[in-house]
């Protein structure tokens, strides 16, 4: 659904880390919204009120449907974060 | 010469009222500001609150009430009409005491709104196990409430969204971009221009435009000294619903986002966000509600009410041009349903409503006010 508009920069190395934990590989400077999109993770959590699935939506840190758990950190916005390298990065997680 | 009224203010008194004037039949053209102006109506806590409403003023209390009574089918004619819910409820609300001395200031309040005529709204004091049933999650320190069973709350945003698309369907012109300068006669009817150079004609006319309504009402004779008041409002990420009825300073919205704080600062035009209130506006929910304490929070926001001095609403008519109307309030949540269904169709007819003739601007007027 979602793919890269141009291929990478070939200097700049793949960022390793972990989603669920499987490893990845991230794009340097993509977020981690980004990535997870590109992997079709389009849900990343459900609703605490309704139990529905939800996923990034605005990828700009207002709607705070992209939340998951960031190196051991739960509730963190996915679109406003960088990848980097190690970075674990759990879905599901309220 | 046009028939039209033109409504001043586009928030949600105004639009309010702009529905009940379409209701009856008028032409209605809406002039508003726009987005950079101040808004209560996008930054408010959404309760349609009634307990505490109109101590000493039962008029207040009893326009309060008829609201909260117009609300459940106006909401469902809302969703009905325009396919919007606006997340209305009205499951009753606490305002919690924490600690005796808060309790028994608080039971004298109630018993004095018991007292006066119309009563208090069905106002009662409660036990902390009262509430403890209905909210199983409350502090320790909890140890009564006050509850009144009209409460309710509803997503002010949407209320807001669903009068104006009511208010397009039936025909209403809706202007934003445009600031009302000047009101002045014009051959039979009353003209007002605009900021940007354009001018509008109406057969009557509504000032409805917030903090914007002193100066307006200044140049039709009428004396409306609304004055900015500032809130601050905390809103966590969304929790699991434990929240079912409001209190007077929390509630859980329809998705689960929990919205507390009810500051009231004089700050003039600054509706800019401070540490020092929303750490207190923390304090005070996580005595509320402990569970809180593991909530992030994801956004606060200020905002700026209008305020009358005695904080209740004023429905008036300019002496010098009488077909110029001012409507503004404290609680314009609260209120739309009554201005939708009671004020926007007696304003059509020319009408203050007769229940509110004492909200007009003289008692403002101190000579007039002392019988001088
Ligand atoms: C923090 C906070 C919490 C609140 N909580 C509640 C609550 O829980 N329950 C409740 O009932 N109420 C609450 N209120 C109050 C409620 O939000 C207001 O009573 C209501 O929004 C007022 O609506 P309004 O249309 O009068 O004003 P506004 O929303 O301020 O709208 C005025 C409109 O007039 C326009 N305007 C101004 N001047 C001009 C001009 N010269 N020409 C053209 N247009 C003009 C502006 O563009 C604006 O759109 C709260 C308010 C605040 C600040
Ligand atoms: S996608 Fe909206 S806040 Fe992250």
């Amino acid at each position: 659904m979602f793919r890269l508009l141009s291929a990478p920069e070939p200097a700049a190395g793949p960022v390793t880390i972990t989603v669920d934990g499987a490893a990845c590989a991230g794009l340097p400077g993509e977020t981690v919204a980004s990535l997870l999109l590109r992997l079709g993770h389009l849900a990343v959590r459900t609703s605490p009120a309704s139990g529905q699935a939800r996923g990034p939506y605005c990828l700009m840190g207002a709607c705070y449907e992209c939340l998951v758990e960031i190196d051991g950190r739960p509730g963190r916005q996915a679109c406003m974060t960088e990848v980097a390298e190690g970075m674990r990065v759990r879905r599901g997680v309220p | 010469m046009t028939h039209a009224t033109i409504v001043i203010g586009g928030g949600l008194v105004g639009m309010a009222v702009a529905n009940g004037l379409a209701d009856a039949g008028h032409e209605v053209v809406v002039l508003d500001e726009g987005d950079d102006a101040f808004r209560a109506s996008i930054g408010n806590a959404g309760l349609a609150w009634v307990q505490g409403k109109g101590r000493g003023a039962p008029a207040y209390a009893a326009w309060t009430r008829l609201s909260a009574d117009l609300w459940p089918e106006f909401a469902e004619s809302l969703r009905a009409e325009t396919g919007i819910d606006i997340e209305f409820s009205k499951p009753g609300g606490f305002d919690l005491c924490i600690g005796d001395a808060d309790a028994e200031i608080r039971s004298r309040k109630v018993e004095a709104l018991q007292r006066q005529p119309g009563g208090g709204n069905g106002v009662v004091m409660v036990d902390r196990n009262f509430v403890k049933e209905r909210v199983p999650d409350i502090g320790e320190r909890v140890v009564a409430a006050s509850w009144c069973p009209e409460d309710g709350y509803l997503n002010p945003l949407l209320l807001l969204r669903a009068l104006h698309r009511r208010a397009a369907d039936r025909g209403v012109s809706y202007r934003p971009g445009v600031r009302a300068e000047r009101i002045a006669p014009a051959g039979g009817g009353i003209r007002v221009d605009a900021r940007d150079g354009t001018t509008f004609v109406g057969a009557a006319i509504v000032i409805a435009a917030g903090l914007g309504n002193a100066e307006l009402c200044r140049q039709v004779g009428l004396n409306v000294p609304v004055r900015p008041v500032r809130g601050q409002i905390v809103v966590t990420a969304r929790q699991p619903i434990f929240l079912r009825h409001p209190t007077s300073t929390i509630r859980q919205t329809a998705v689960g986002s929990v919205m507390f704080g009810n500051s009231e600062e004089e700050a003039g035009f600054e509706p800019v966000t401070t540490g020092g209130i929303l750490a207190r506006h923390a304090e005070r929910a996580l005595l509320e509600f402990p569970r809180l304490a593991d909530a992030a929070v994801v956004r606060a926001w200020a905002a700026l009410r209008i305020m009358t001095p005695d904080g209740r609403p004023v429905y008036d008519r300019s002496p010098t041009l009488p077909n110029v109307f001012v409507a503004t309030c404290h609680s314009g949540v609260t209120l739309a349903a009554v201005h939708a269904r009671v004020l926007g169709p007696a304003l059509g007819r020319g009408e203050i409503p007769p229940q509110c003739a004492a909200f007009a601007s003289a008692r403002f007027d101190v000579p007039a006010a002392l019988g001088t």
